[in-house]
């Protein structure tokens, strides 16, 4: 340890003192392509932000770049007055807590099994279950399978067609081969303990830092995505946040009794795009506001599927 | 060695059950239901009663000249996308291995991370107000800098620009974690040696560092190869309007209007097994390919 730190300074000042010229150009072309991106990045956020409390003029005619201009609140009031979003809200909450919920129970009792290596059938089955990742039905005979149970149009199917994902459970399954030694097994097995035991009592406790990385995947999952939901629901009342976002931010259907008429059409047009300002960082507040906790834990699953099983 | 649990394999049966369930009735099922792409389906009779079509779909498809425009598109969309958003994040990573200042390093893989969080309608929808003709500040900018006001949006030709470098700017700082992770674990002795032999810090990336995260670089590259054909439907969908589905109909939209709005079941799903068979064979090439040149391969 010691000597690896003391290695590594001796490197750094080595470096510092025959950094060429050519050397130097280098590294400062770096740190200046770094920022460029940084800031690419970085800019288009604030400047929604910004005009999210902006006045609508000052945001039509161009006057906001990064900071508020007229500071107001009117666009997060028209958002949360607005029923369909606050249902939206609502609704997108309860798949994403159910959704997950089951998401983790499926997804470590298929990763379970699938690690222990005295389980012959293993081999077959993750073959037959990777397949799954490589070649599928397609749209038509999964909606046609999700019709005749009869789950179309109710808020079973936001959660069943996607209540496991393999990919995770490829990620759940090299965790727990790799992190929860074989002898702990064996000790389990003299004392009596059973394979479904030895699930409960063991594996699910020590899995905890991959339950926290699959939590979420699968939460973001569930809160950003659209595609079941436009597929599966009919119902506007059963639609989650990102297909009433879809209608306000894409397709531009808003609700005309929201903005009330009489005022002119110049600040109509204004108003609707501070609620759209607005829209979008409510929308993505629940995932950034928890982003720097889950930063790290992303990382660490990112890892786990590089992997090789 | 010896193996615990030998005798009570039903209990890996009894866990794995619903899981295996979940597997057959909402992949394999939909698999079977894959006959369709040759039956003209009728819902009265069900899938397997319909009447047998053959290949009529496959050569419907293949002989519409619409046909023709939709897989170009889906394969000019997915190879400029590998084209621009397989190499940056690598560029990335290894620009970021080279900063030395932790603080400086930390912020930016914090905040180009931030993007890969947002929604797909979210980010379609910034795209459609940030570009916007009149009010979008792109457009303020540039006529603020003495140029015309452009219809990002209504000009075809830009499309596949918009949908790639928007998908750079959402996707390459989460796709380089991979790579810094590999570049983390670059042996130091490796990197001192060639500063000894005075090389530059350019051959050092060059020699030293890329050579030693190539694995991951061709594994990488094996997935994006078969995505090709794959590329989400979700962000496609969103940002077609009137003025640019000369270029923005790929396969998986075309399934979707052709199949879920018109009811045509067999025919979409025609189309979409001949997505998925082009995307799998695109993705065997390319594992082989890397298996013959480079050792390494996914299987």
């Amino acid at each position: 340890m010691f000597r690896s730190i003391s290695a590594k300074s001796k490197v750094n000042k080595s470096r510092r003192m025959n950094a060429s010229c050519g050397d130097r150009v280098f590294t400062f072309l770096i740190y200046f392509f770094l920022s460029i991106f940084f800031l690419l990045v970085l800019l288009p956020l604030i400047y929604v932000v910004a005009a999210s409390f902006s006045d609508p003029q000052a945001v039509i005619t161009g006057k906001v770049f990064l900071w508020p201009v007229g500071f107001n609140i009117r666009g997060y009031r028209a958002v949360f007055s607005y029923h369909r979003i606050t249902q939206g809200f609502a609704n997108s909450f309860y798949y994403m807590i159910l959704g997950t919920i089951i998401n983790i129970v499926m997804t470590m009792l298929c990763a379970y099994p699938l690690s222990r290596p005295e389980f012959k059938a293993r081999r077959i089955l993750s073959v037959l279950i990777l397949f799954t990742m490589i070649f599928s039905g397609g749209l038509i005979p999964l909606y046609i399978v999700v019709n005749r149970l009869g789950l179309v149009d109710t808020r079973w199917a936001m959660i069943l067609p996607s209540a496991m994902s393999v990919w995770n459970v490829m990620i759940a399954r090299t965790y727990i081969s790799s992190s929860i030694p074989n002898e702990l097994y064996e000790a389990s097995e003299i004392d009596g303990c059973s394979p479904m035991g030895f699930f409960f009592r063991m594996v699910w406790p020590l899995s905890k830092p991959i339950i926290a990385v699959l939590v979420l995947y699968y939460g973001v999952g569930h809160w950003n995505s659209y595609f079941n939901a436009l597929i599966f629901l009919r119902t506007p009342d059963l639609f989650p946040l990102q297909l009433v976002l879809r209608d306000i931010l894409v397709v531009n259907k808003i609700d005309p009794t929201l903005i009330s008429s009489a005022e002119a059409l110049a600040a109509r047009q204004g108003m609707q795009d501070l609620l759209k300002y607005s829209v979008i960082v409510v929308a993505s507040l629940p995932v950034l506001l928890l982003y720097p906790f889950v930063q790290k834990h992303f990382v660490k699953g990112v890892m786990l599927g590089s992997l090789k099983g | 060695m010896r193996r615990p649990f030998r005798t009570q394999h039903y209990q890996f049966w009894l866990l794995m059950a619903l899981p295996l369930l979940y597997l057959i009735i909402f992949h394999y099922i939909p698999l079977g239901g894959l006959v369709l792409a040759f039956k003209n389906y009728n819902a009265r009779l069900g899938i397997f009663h319909s009447p047998n079509v053959g290949l009529t779909y496959f050569k419907q498809f293949l002989a519409t000249p619409s046909s023709q425009r939709i897989i170009r598109n889906t394969f000019t969309l997915g190879f400029y996308s590998l084209l621009v958003g397989f190499p940056f994040p690598i560029l990335l990573a290894v620009m970021l291995n080279e900063v030395r200042s932790k603080f400086y390093k930390k912020t930016v893989q914090m905040v180009t991370y931030a993007p890969y969080f947002i929604s797909t309608v979210v980010m379609v929808g910034m795209l459609m107000q940030l570009f916007d003709l009149r009010n979008g500040i792109v457009n303020r900018l540039v006529v603020a800098c003495g140029g015309n006001a452009i219809n990002y949006f209504g000009k075809p030709e830009l499309f596949s620009h918009l949908y790639v470098w928007s998908g750079v700017w959402q996707g390459a700082g989460y796709a380089s974690i991979i790579y810094i992770a590999a570049l983390s674990s670059v042996p130091p002795e490796l990197k001192e040696a060639a500063i000894v032999d005075g090389a530059s810090n350019f051959r050092r990336i060059w020699h030293v560092d890329l050579p030693c995260i190539a694995s991951t670089i061709v594994m990488m590259l094996i997935f994006n190869i078969g995505a090709i054909m794959n590329i989400g439907f979700e962000k496609v969908y969103l940002m077609q309007n009137p003025a640019n589905t000369s270029v923005s109909e790929i396969i998986s939209t075309f399934v979707y209007r052709i199949g879920l709005k018109g009811g045509n079941y067999g025919f979409s799903t025609a189309v979409g097994l001949f997505n998925s068979l082009l995307s799998l064979v695109l993705f065997l090439i390319a594992n082989q390919l890397s298996r013959r040149y480079s050792d390494t391969s996914i299987w």
